[in-house]
């Protein structure tokens, strides 16, 4: 690969970058105007959640290059959030499951 | 003696050492913050009312309480930092050190933008009394954007032994350089990533 | 091969392999403090850790032996020694609840923490990993140092605290608020100990993962791999990702001790009559499932390098491979994925739902399944070998009914509807007090047996080997069979009086002076020991290189002890699996990874 090349797939890569930062400053925007909309706790978790999660992503798969990465990395990633998502998922039912465990005002 | 693939990537993983370090690292950072985040959803979906009460007051939705605009200005400023540092390690793998050098400035300096405004921030916490032992709601935002604010001091120092007196290695060892400025770009990625979805989450939600 | 004697090279074989660009590095003599305290050295490194944690486990050891003086002659005054303890703790050699408490915890801390994971992982995963990968180091040999350094200020930190006002920990090595919460100032320098402790088990998960995935030698493959390695892989995992949730709780309880909190305070607590002013609204369920999240895990990081020794040493001392690699490696992998989501079954009796319950009934039954998988392939592996009872054999073989016991005690433990009685008993005592000391402690000897001859360049004595072995192993049943039936007739854990109080346990309370005594036994029993490391090091018959005549490569490729900087003298290469033995093929009984076939021993009657 000649340096030249090397350079205009780096200069590609830039123009993503600066894509990528305008799609989350507007992403930023959304989720604060939303915010101050001040839904019902539901709606506005699923809305802030895909909004970051999108955001999360963005950043993962273009600034840290996850996208074009190596598949060991890919797969560690993948794990771990995995077994992020079950730890939640585990907490949650397991609070509302708990005999005499009250939920109020979320 | 050598340790290989400190450099070149080993061919069947096809990374070299130290990358496949920092993703571990960021995977066992991933569990330390998802267990504060854990204890937050436990905390909230216990609590009568969140925020609840607290100083004399009862709140019904964070932004009564948290300043908001001043987070949304320091999510920008962090964002911001992600693409500079991003862009300062592009401008190493294009050989050009003098443009690393500007962006590499610019992230650290978004850096401490973001550590002043979080100082303004807590600052006026304190001086209305709104402490960490008032309410479990303000417990834990002190402790995940205190333990994110650590962070952060952790990658602006990486960061400066970079700029400064690190940065002698692109002499002797450029590509070694570039990868290290790689490593501590992914690290820095994580910081911002771990603060797209904490704003939501205590300031919004 | 050309012998660069330079004048002040580290040691008398320093052949040195050309560099990667050709140059030759010239070592020059590293100071003392650079070669022996502060070294980058894996193979120096594991000994700082082994010798760091023996003197742990004797220290942990001590402090149980003390307690049970105790449990065996209630509020009587320990002759000679008792008076030393000062006022605060034995007041005329008569031991007070607060300092049984702090014994208490303290044992479990020390044991668990400062002496079987550093020595399974820190020791025996950093010496032995590298050799038996073809590495000439660890990936990150700086941090490997810094992780060394940072547990010694952990092991310090603990230490230190019985000697401040009102001493250590007292709250359990489990730490529940709200009692933590509250406790003397001991209470928040375990929270210390253990943030350094837990950084310090990160630092080194990163490196053993990605030396084990980057540094293997040209063709070892991941399932030429030796089980021990395997065994180190996935506890490494367990590390990694099982720790960071405690040192989160850690934050947490440090928080609500320093700065009052209430993280884990509930509304409205009233302690001595007064009720705490506190926000309140807290929850010590947050806690114990924070603190679970990995203790769990750690079980496993306490079992698996000690799988890995037994194998390595059944393997070696059959003469044959190991039966069931395949299967035992899935196991291995399988199980470390299931001990992320077994938790809550030390929790069963904290008010859990039937959903929760059932899942996690349910998870923990069906992660014994992997590990009888790997317990019957070893004692398969027994079958039809050529069985050498070398002292490294006996260790590993007394290893495996004991595991069998400890594993088998614990379904009960699994189950709900027998945990409810069950918890918090002597039994629970009983079950993992099996697994790690008649199993994790035993390998752990076994392995220190094994690889001595391949650190020093000796053999250790084997008549006191087998004096160690066999009153180890005999003591050990001493102590801790009765607890089973303490516990099963109901008889609580950390109770300073050991029962006494209580009618239900008076059929039963004569145990604890047999079990006491069984203990200051097994003390004795490890004086061969250490006369034994200690002579044997200077004194110790010198064996070749391949001691044992073993197949996998720190036997096969590496000197004993291997070459100062770089392990090997030329790094090898690996042709096949890891337990080549008895081949029908070849004259030797054993085929080591790295010999390539051309040049093996030419069949007998040729």
């Amino acid at each position: 690969m000649s340096d030249l090349t090397h350079v205009e797939d780096i200069q590609k890569q830039v123009r993503i970058y600066l894509s990528v930062f305008a799609a989350l400053a507007v992403l930023t925007v959304v989720t604060v105007g939303v915010g101050y909309m001040d839904l019902p706790i539901l709606p506005a978790l699923i809305v802030g959640l895909t909004i970051a999660t999108i955001k999360g992503s963005l950043v993962a798969a273009y600034f840290m290059h996850l996208i074009s990465e190596k598949r060991l990395i890919q797969s560690l990633v993948v794990l771990s959030l995995g077994l992020l998502v079950t730890m939640f998922a585990i907490f949650t039912i397991y609070y509302f499951d708990q005999r005499g465990g009250e939920v109020a005002g979320l | 003696m050598q340790i290989p693939y400190t450099v070149a990537p080993r061919p069947d993983t096809g990374v070299y050492n130290a990358k496949l370090g920092v993703w571990l690292f960021l995977a066992s950072e991933v569990m330390l913050f998802g267990g504060l985040f854990s204890a937050y959803i436990f905390l909230r979906v216990g609590a009568p009312a969140w925020p609840g009460e607290m100083a004399g007051e009862t709140y019904a939705r964070a932004h009564e309480i948290l300043n908001v605009p001043l987070a949304t200005l320091n999510t920008m400023v962090l964002i911001a930092s992600s693409v500079t540092m991003v862009m300062s390690w592009a401008s190493l793998a294009m050989k050009r050190f003098d443009r690393y050098r500007l962006y590499m400035a610019a992230t650290i300096l978004f850096g401490l933008i973001f550590l002043v405004v979080k100082g303004f921030e807590y600052g006026a916490k304190f001086e209305h009394h709104l402490l960490p032992s008032e309410s479990n709601f303000l417990a834990i935002y002190f402790v995940l954007t205190g333990l994110h604010g650590l962070h952060v001091i952790g990658g602006i120092i990486v960061n400066s032994y970079f700029l400064g007196p690190g940065s002698r290695m692109w002499k002797t060892n450029p590509k070694q350089f570039t990868n290290r400025i790689e490593i501590a770009g992914l690290y820095w990625h994580f910081v911002d990533l771990v603060w797209i979805f904490l704003f939501p989450t205590i300031y919004l939600l | 091969m050309a012998d660069h004697a330079v004048p002040g090279a580290t040691s008398g074989h320093d052949v040195h392999p050309p560099d990667h660009d050709g140059r030759d590095e010239h070592h020059h003599e590293l100071p003392f403090w650079r070669k022996y305290i502060f070294s980058t050295d894996h193979k120096v490194i594991g000994i700082q850790y082994g010798l760091t944690s023996l003197l742990f486990l004797l220290f942990g050891f001590s402090l149980m032996m003390l307690m049970r003086w105790q449990l065996a002659y209630p509020g009587e005054a320990l002759p000679i020694i008792g008076t030393l303890f000062g006022d605060e703790n034995m007041p005329g050699g008569v031991m007070l609840p607060e300092f049984y408490n702090q014994l208490g915890a303290m044992h479990g801390t020390i044991m668990v923490f400062l002496g079987v994971v550093p020595l399974a992982v820190g020791a025996f995963g950093n010496y032995v990993v590298p050799l038996q990968i073809g590495a000439p180091d660890m990936a990150f040999p700086k941090l490997n140092m810094a992780s060394y350094w940072v547990f010694f200020i952990g092991g310090v930190v603990m230490l230190s605290s019985f000697w401040v006002p009102a001493g250590a920990a007292k709250a359990g090595w489990t730490s529940y608020p709200p009692l933590a919460n509250i406790e003397t100032m001991g209470q928040t320098m375990w929270i210390f100990g253990m943030i350094f402790l837990i950084t310090s088990s990160l630092l080194g998960a990163v490196n053993f993962l990605t030396t084990i995935v980057q540094l293997r030698a040209e063709g070892l493959t991941y399932m030429r791999l030796p089980f021990f390695v395997w065994a180190q892989l996935v506890t490494s995992f367990l590390l990694l990702l099982a720790f960071p949730p405690l040192e989160a709780a850690a934050v947490l309880q440090l928080m609500d001790r320093l700065v009052d909190t209430s993280f884990f305070m509930p509304s409205g607590l009233v302690v001595s009559g007064q009720p705490l002013d506190v926000a309140g609204g807290g929850s010590p369920l947050l806690w114990q499932h924070l603190f679970w999240f990995l203790a769990h895990p750690e079980v496993y990081v306490l079992i698996l390098p000690a799988l890995g020794i037994v194998a390595e040493i059944i393997a070696n001392n059959t003469r044959k491979p190991l039966w069931g690699y395949k299967a035992m490696v899935f196991s291995l992998v399988f199980l470390g994925f299931m001990s992320f989501i077994v938790w809550a079954h030390h929790m069963f009796i904290t008010g859990m739902g039937t959903i929760m319950s059932t899942f996690f009934q349910t998870t923990t039954m069906i992660i014994s399944i992997p590990s009888v998988i790997i317990l019957t392939a070893l004692f398969i592996s027994l079958w039809g070998g050529s069985i050498r009872f070398t002292t490294p054999m006996l260790f590993a073989l007394g290893f495996l009914p004991m595991f069998g016991i400890g594993g088998l005690t614990g379904l009960p433990l699994g189950l709900a509807p027998t945990d409810i009685h069950l918890h918090d008993t002597y039994y629970v005592i009983g079950h993992f007090h099996y697994v790690v000391a008649p199993g994790s402690i035993l390998a752990l000897l076994g392995g220190i047996y094994y690889w001595f001859p391949k650190v020093t360049g000796r053999r250790m004595n084997d008549v006191l080997g087998k004096i160690h072995f066999w009153g180890t192993i005999v003591c050990m049943n001493g102590i801790f069979f009765p607890m089973f039936i303490q516990g099963l007739a109901g008889v609580s854990r950390r109770l300073y009086d050991g029962g006494q109080i209580y009618a239900h346990a008076e059929p039963v309370i004569h145990y604890n002076e047999f079990m006491s005594i069984a203990a200051w036994l097994l003390f004795l029993f490890q004086i061969p020991f250490i006369v034994n490391l200690a002579i044997s090091i200077r004194k110790g018959k010198k064996v070749k290189d391949n001691a044992w005549d073993a197949t996998t490569l720190e036997w096969s490729a590496a000197p004993s002890p291997p070459v100062g900087h770089g392990n090997f003298v030329k790094l090898p290469r690996v042709y096949r699996g890891p337990y080549e033995y008895s081949h029908p093929d070849h004259s030797d009984d054993f085929l080591p990874q790295d010999v390539p076939l051309e040049m093996e021993a030419q069949p007998a009657g040729v």
